[in-house]
């Protein structure tokens, strides 16, 4: 019997977001659930009823009935009193829930999740490591509500962002200065250049600035030394010493930038305050600034949670709901992170959920286990990017050589040792070998040489080329055949009375028509390649 | 023909073979390179075949072995393939081998070439031609097997006797035991039981030593073959007295060695090592030498994404691979690249050393289809842009391409110099399935976050990219 899953329609104010997309039901159903969707629960995110329909979800007219209907519900925000008052009642039937929870933040409402003996998988708990990444809803809302952020930003500032020369007159570009380089402050950093500004960036994790970089902005480092990544890669609280060096980088900052986006959040803690009165004070009359920790408080003295005001000259965007601001898009992504989480606990494909505790990511996931709060989890057993092993591994130099400086010198005492070697062979030779032979031997060392010079300068795109005329130049061993065929006879008639000639004939012709295979074949398929090569 | 003029035909010879080996330094010049070849051998034969030592007697019989050898040559040569190249160039090396084992035997035989011969001359010169009998049969046995292995024929995979090094080793000495029973014969027919036994035991040396050798180790293995034909027609122009074999056996002798040496440094291992043959047996089982395993996502990746992907970037690396050669995706690739180069991007292609089952293997193939050779750049050329690079498409690629080689010290290929594709915004590898490469080794740059998997055939894949492309 596959489970049901429900996706009502978010009660939360202004929250114009969906759990589920018509594409993505297609592919749950795929998996083995049976979808239902609340009549409506698409409207604000541009997504009808019928579209739900016809990806093969059922409707479901109010939010009790759905509820009731639902093994499993998908949701975006924490669920309302209301809502939990409707899931079902204990026993085996009890519903499993799918949202954001913030249990640190929500301590009731998981005493009243518990109390339902619900198990309840909270998207803002997933663990911060690799292979969790694709259910990361976090990081996929901040993704948006940094893009978002530059588009607020521009909507309330009154010139263009990318600089240009026009009839008009000259155009400057518009500074903006990013503040915190996690996910939404890159996506603002790469939302802003990509409209043309000039963009700064600082965050307390030196290791972000070349992502920083890689979006097209600048990293303005602090110059205070201190490490600020903590656990989960998200940045730590830092000392005073530093608080008060970086607070003078954003105040030469704030005089210079036309627009700040401040992204700065520390796990389960007010936002820190970084842009100060006074530092609003010294902008430039028409600024912006879009605080994205408004929600815990703001990064801005003056910010006002959820609203826009104009202070001293500076338009301080407050908004908390940036993601629900884009709801299709969010909805799309939310939605694929929770198909995602479906895959993992349902790896069998048999539309049935399996919360396996085993599991790390299911484990930090999971906050109530039918009725047990299970949250806080575990210490994660290894952070996203472990820097202090990651260092010493990659130190390890690839020996590389450019092509033709023959490698690097041998050493003193091999080459010694090789010296001495070839000393002792030339004795031999020269004190044994008769003079006829030396001559020959001094063409073959000589001729070594010059192939050693001559193959070095062959660049390696012909080295196929190179081994099959090399190939077909050794045909040249025709010639010792060539000459065994007829010799003249010498003078010495006598010894060659007996010369086996069939055999000798026999040997040399059969030689002859081997190598002559390799002398046309060679230079002929030799020809063919190098035809080939052009510009 | 004089003597005298015979001798400076061979000079002449000589230079061009030299001139033709130097024009191969670049493509511009390589044409008139191979032309200098070619008249130096008609230069060398016609100066044989009308000097002093060749009768007209035996002009009948030499045209028509010539005729019937230049007819197989060219016909060959007209139909092979260039995924086939390796196959073609192993089986032309067994052809050197198999020639100077002939003239060996039959300047043993004559007795008008041994005759005048005394003392330690004729020891020296017996020595000739047992070691050019000797260095002809490995050629041979060996360059077969290598044939084989090729083609499919026989499997790729290492062939290891139990205790081979011994039975190497024996063999050897038994050569050397042999060897000096044949110095030491009088008769011709004394000595030929020797050099029987010598060439059956260089034939089984050739064999088992190829057999011993991997699949991918194979462009170091016909770099070694085509360094002993070298060397054979260079023992046996020791034994004729002619300069001539002797230059152009040093030359293609010390042109093969160098390939093997490159080969070997690319693969960062050592010419011993390959040739004693069987890769990662001596480490241990390959899975646990590997060290760390990867961790992280594998993620899949559609042809129509792959086309998106490519359609937007500006930068494209390509990293063709053997895989590419056995799909035959080289003309799919180079329609891909057209299409791109077209629409403005910035199509290269990175070639490591090793790819391909020869030197040089994957510039011949892509040449074939028609890409330009100054877009096809080394590894050493190209390393550096990757970060620069906003896809890089790994085409039947593996060891190539893993960092591992860099970033873990514990694995096999550690210090074997690699392609970085893993550097560029994103890299995507086409591959049949996971199977790990020829070492053995996982490979950590399927485990990235901004790689994705493009699994399949490297053709039909290739093809389904360029329709996405075009459509």
């Amino acid at each position: 019997m596959p489970q049901v899953i429900g996706v009502p329609k978010e009660t939360a104010a202004g929250e114009k977001r969906v759990a589920t997309v018509p594409e993505i039901v297609e592919k749950l159903i795929k998996l083995g659930f049976k979808v239902v969707v609340q009549s409506g629960a698409g409207d604000a995110a541009n997504f009808s009823d019928d579209v739900y329909r016809a990806a093969g979800a059922g409707i479901a007219g109010t939010a009790a009935e759905l509820w009731s209907a639902s093994d499993i519900v998908f949701k975006v925000r924490a669920p309302s009193p209301q809502e939990v008052e409707m899931m079902r009642d204990g026993g085996t039937s009890s519903t499993t829930l799918v949202s954001f929870i913030w249990p640190a933040q929500n301590p009731e409402l998981l005493k009243q999740l518990a109390a339902k003996k619900a198990t309840v998988l909270a998207m803002d708990s997933v663990p911060r490591i690799s292979r969790a990444q694709k259910l990361d809803a976090l990081s996929s809302m901040a993704n948006i509500a940094g893009y978002r952020a530059v588009i607020e930003a521009a909507h309330h500032f009154g010139r263009f962002f990318t600089g240009q020369i026009t009839a008009a007159g000259k155009v400057p570009p518009a500074k903006v200065f990013v503040i915190g380089a996690g996910v939404a402050g890159l996506a603002a950093i790469g939302a802003a250049s990509g409209l043309g500004a000039i963009v700064r960036a600082n965050d307390t994790r030196p290791e972000v600035g070349d992502q920083v970089k890689s979006m097209g902005g600048e990293f303005v480092p602090v110059d205070y030394q201190e490490e600020g990544t903590g656990v989960g890669g998200y940045a730590k609280v830092m000392s005073e010493g530093f608080l008060k060096a970086q607070a003078d980088v954003f105040a030469k900052q704030a005089k210079d930038v036309d627009i700040i986006i401040t992204t700065a959040l520390i796990p389960g803690r007010p936002a820190p305050k970084l842009i100060t009165a006074d530092m609003v004070r010294s902008m430039k009359p028409g600024s912006v600034i879009v605080d994205l920790a408004a929600e815990q408080g703001g990064n801005c003295e003056l910010t006002v949670p959820h609203e826009v005001t104009v202070k001293h000259g500076v338009t301080i965007i407050g908004y908390s709901d940036l993601p629900s601001r884009l709801s299709r898009q969010s909805s799309t992504l939310y939605a694929t992170n929770l198909f995602r989480l479906a895959e993992e606990l349902c790896k069998t494909r048999d539309g049935i959920f399996n919360v396996n505790m085993e599991d790390e990511v299911i484990r930090g996931t999971t906050v109530v286990k039918a009725g047990g709060i299970t949250w806080p989890p575990p210490a994660p057993k290894l952070t996203a990017a472990p820097p202090a092993a990651a260092r010493p591994a990659a130190a390890v130099p690839a020996a590389q050589k450019g092509h033709g400086e023959a490698a690097a010198p041998a050493s003193a005492r091999s080459m010694a040792i090789m010296f001495a070697v070839a000393a002792v062979l030339f004795w031999f030779i020269g004190a044994n070998a008769p003079a006829a032979f030396l001559n020959h031997f001094t063409v073959f060392v000589l001729a070594c040489f010059v192939g050693y010079m001559v193959v070095w300068n062959v660049t390696p795109a012909l080295h196929t080329p190179l081994m099959s005329v090399t190939n077909a130049i050794s045909s040249i061993i025709a010639i010792g055949a060539l000459v065994q065929v007829a010799p003249p006879m010498l003078e010495n008639a006598a010894a060659a009375g007996d010369r086996p000639e069939a055999w000798i004939l026999g040997l040399a012709v059969a030689g002859v028509a081997l190598t002559s295979i390799n002398m046309f074949g060679g230079f002929a398929v030799t020809q063919r390649m190098l035809q080939m090569f052009r510009k | 023909m004089s003597a005298t003029l015979a001798t400076v035909s061979y000079i002449g010879a000589t230079i061009l073979f030299i001139l033709s080996l130097g024009g191969l330094s670049n493509p511009e010049s390589s044409r008139r390179g191979n032309l200098y070849g070619m008249i130096g051998m008609t230069i060398a034969v016609l100066a044989t075949v009308f000097g002093p030592q060749v009768t007209p007697a035996g002009y009948v019989w030499i045209i028509a072995a010539m005729a019937v050898g230049a007819s197989v040559g060219l016909y060959a040569a007209r139909v092979v393939r260039m995924t086939q190249m390796p196959e073609l160039v192993a089986l032309m090396h067994s052809l050197v081998g198999l020639a100077a084992m002939l003239v060996g035997y039959a300047n043993y035989i004559d007795p008008a070439a041994a005759g005048t011969f005394k003392g330690a001359e004729k020891t020296i010169h017996e020595l000739e031609i047992y070691l050019g009998i000797l260095i002809g049969a490995v050629t041979f046995s060996g360059s077969v097997i290598a044939f084989g292995k090729l083609s499919a024929k026989i499997s790729g995979k290492p062939v290891l006797l139990p205790g081979r090094h011994w039975i190497n080793l024996t063999g050897l000495l038994v050569v050397i035991g042999f060897g000096w029973s044949f110095i030491n014969t009088h008769a011709v027919a004394d000595g030929m039981i020797p050099l029987i036994v010598m060439t059956v035991i260089a034939l089984a040396f050739g064999i088992h030593m190829v057999m011993a050798i991997g699949g991918a180790d194979m462009p170091v293995v016909i770099s070694m073959l085509n360094s002993y034909s070298g060397w054979a027609a260079a023992a046996t122009g020791f034994m004729l007295n002619n300069d001539l074999l002797i230059v152009t056996g040093a030359l293609v002798g010390s042109s093969g060695a160098i390939l093997s040496y490159i080969m070997c440094r690319a693969m960062n291992r050592h010419f011993i090592a390959v040739i004693a043959g069987g890769f990662g047996t001596e480490g241990g089982v390959p899975a646990a030498a590997g060290g760390v395993q990867p961790a992280g996502e594998v993620v899949p990746i559609l042809a129509a994404e792959t086309a998106e992907l490519l359609r937007e970037a500006k930068n494209v690396i390509i990293v063709p691979g053997y895989g590419m050669a056995v799909a035959q995706a080289q003309h799919a690739v180079y329609e891909i690249t057209r299409h791109l180069r077209e629409k403005g991007v910035n199509v290269r292609f990175g070639i490591h050393p090793v790819a391909g089952r020869m030197p040089g293997h994957m510039n011949v193939l892509l040449a074939e289809a028609r890409v330009p050779y100054d877009i096809v750049l080394e590894m050493d050329e190209l390393n550096v842009d990757f970060p620069e690079t906003d896809v890089a498409m790994v085409i039947g690629a593996n060891d190539i391409v893993n960092p591992s080689a860099q970033d873990d010290p514990a694995s096999p290929i550690a210090g074997m110099p690699v392609l970085e594709v893993w550097k560029a915004r994103t890299s995507i590898v086409m591959k049949r399935s996971m199977a790990s490469g020829y070492a053995g080794v996982d490979n950590p740059l399927f485990y990235k976050e901004n790689n994705r998997m493009l699994f399949g055939d490297a053709k039909k894949m290739l093809d389904e990219v360029l329709v996405a492309l075009k459509g």
